[in-house]
């Protein structure tokens, strides 16, 4: 069964996944949304207090969006460390999700409130400067994921349609990815890293049968 | 011979002298503490000539102008040349000057240095990412340097060029852009009275992360213009390839002079802020030429700067 590999398959030893397994049980997952609360304050006390440099805004700004794509990366990784080591964070992967929503508006308001400051200035930069169209492409995209992120939802929409829905991570992030790569002044190498990781965990979605499948029956 | 510019500023604009006395002590103090905490002994005084250009601009302070940098050949975090500049050698240091020259060839630093008075210069700083800084530069007009090795009347551009030692520049073992550095100026750019070799701040010799030893400062064009550890000077006929040019045409153009009417790819160029202000810090409106329009306007007259931007 996918995603269940039976205790004598993965690559972590059983022991190890079994420990592993019980610990992450015993996470609530508000206890996440708590724990989510601190690298953000941390972060502005270091910006208030000279410890991001002379010039914190930019810094603010590049940390919180930094932090949400590693959050974004963790979330999108939930599902293959689960196939190859039995490690279930599964539980924990929409509170995962949902701070990323919450750091990616973080990086939003600082970017809107602190940086550009001035209305039509933030519309321009949005409509002009192609990096800012897609990061705010993957904010907007990510408003329905967000506001579905509740037992409600899930009920209402009904698990197929839901999961559907929350197939939009996937353009997300990697919308986020490229984000980082255009803004990037010259060719650096960090926003490849990013933008390498994310790709390879987006290929360990792809179901390499079904398209062989698929493109057997079309060229038929 | 320096000091050809003449401002249009009184002596009563001049701040008291007992002020800057004081406010002197006060950064004397500051910089001889950062320098003590970078560069090990404080480094002698330069005793620049005090002039009166740029007074009335507060200059940002020297913690702020030396942990801030763009200096991509030491990485390019903001304080990466902070940390890693210390890393380049910077005595001795010889300068290449060539091509449409009477006298080219290779001019120690201290022969450079030796015909010329060094003036302080207090000059807005403005990046094109749009943060911007007040500079107590001290150099000498790079017209000095170029009267003295002569520039023959078929050259029309002056080509630069940066150190490129990737046992010293840890930044330049990954190609982030063409190394080494390249920028280039019109000659009359070049030859203006506010364009300057400056080889130091506060009247203290240049850090490592500002350029050292020896970099050009052209107040009126965004910073990278203003290029850094020069070792290579060359009068040419044809406008010279420059860095981010090469790496991005559209974004970064020849001339480069600050203008809030020609709307960058990246950064809207209406606003910019002042390094220092902390996290409320507000934007405020770009000047056209940073403020420097009365003196280079003209340089430009019947030019169409959006298309030569």
């Amino acid at each position: 069964m996918p995603g269940r590999p039976s205790p004598d398959q993965g690559l972590a030893p059983v022991s190890v996944v079994k420990r592993a397994n019980r610990a992450i049980g015993l996470v609530p997952p508000l206890a996440i949304y708590v724990l989510a609360v601190l690298p953000p304050v941390w972060f502005l006390w270091q910006a208030q207090t000279g410890r991001l440099g002379v010039e914190p805004i930019k810094a603010l700004e590049h940390e919180l969006g930094e932090l949400a794509l590693q959050v974004l990366i963790a979330t999108l990784a939930v599902r293959p460390v689960n196939k190859w080591t039995g490690i279930n964070f599964l539980k924990l992967r929409r509170a995962f999700g949902v701070v990323t929503f919450f750091y990616v508006l973080l990086h939003l308001l600082v970017w809107l409130v602190l940086d550009v400051q001035f209305l039509d200035q933030i519309w321009a930069d949005i409509v002009k400067r192609p990096y800012i169209t897609v990061g705010m492409g993957a904010f907007a995209l990510m408003i329905p994921l967000a506001l579905t992120s509740n037992n409600l939802s899930l009920r209402k929409l009904g698990p197929i349609r839901w999961r559907r829905l929350h197939r939009l991570m996937y353009p997300v992030v990697l919308l986020g990815a490229i984000h980082f790569v255009m803004l990037s002044k010259g060719f650096q190498l960090e926003p490849y890293v990013y933008l390498g990781v994310i790709i390879a965990l987006l290929a360990t979605r792809i179901r390499w049968g079904e398209w062989r499948a698929a493109l057997a029956g079309s060229a038929s | 011979m320096a000091g050809r510019y003449k401002s249009d500023l009184n002596w009563s604009d001049v701040t008291p002298k007992d002020v800057w006395l004081n406010r002197r002590k006060l950064m004397a103090g500051v910089g001889a503490v950062a320098l003590g905490s970078i560069a090990g002994p404080v480094a002698a005084s330069l005793n620049a000539r005090k002039t009166a250009y740029g007074e009335g601009l507060e200059p940002n302070t020297w913690d702020e102008i030396t942990s801030y940098n763009n200096f991509y050949e030491f990485g390019t975090g903001k304080d990466d040349p902070l940390r890693y500049a210390g890393e380049l050698t910077t005595e001795p240091w010889t300068i290449e000057i060539g091509g449409l020259v009477d006298r080219p060839g290779s001019y120690g630093l201290e022969d450079i240095l030796k015909d010329v008075t060094l003036e302080e210069r207090i000059y807005r700083l403005r990046c094109v990412e749009r943060w911007a800084m007040v500079v107590p530069w001290v150099g000498f007009e790079l017209a000095d340097l170029l009267d003295r090795v002569g520039v023959q009347p078929s050259a029309k551009y002056v080509a630069f060029e940066t150190a490129l030692r990737p046992e010293e520049m840890r930044g330049v073992r990954f190609p982030v852009i063409e190394w080494p550095y390249k920028e280039g100026l019109r000659l009359d750019e070049a030859m203006h009275p506010l364009t300057i070799l400056a080889t130091g701040l506060y009247d203290e010799p240049m850090p490592n992360q500002n350029g050292a030893p020896i970099r050009v400062v052209v107040p009126w064009k965004y910073g990278y213009k203003s290029i850094k550890s020069i070792v290579k000077i060359t009068l040419v006929e044809e406008q010279p390839p420059t860095a981010w040019n090469e790496y991005s045409a559209h974004e970064y153009g020849f001339y480069s002079n600050v203008n809030p009417e020609r709307d960058h790819p990246r950064w809207s160029q209406k606003y910019e802020r002042r390094v220092g202000g902390g996290l409320f810090a507000k934007q405020t409106p770009t000047a056209k030429f940073n403020g420097y329009g009365d003196e280079v306007a003209h340089l430009y007259a019947g030019m169409d700067l959006i298309v030569n931007h």
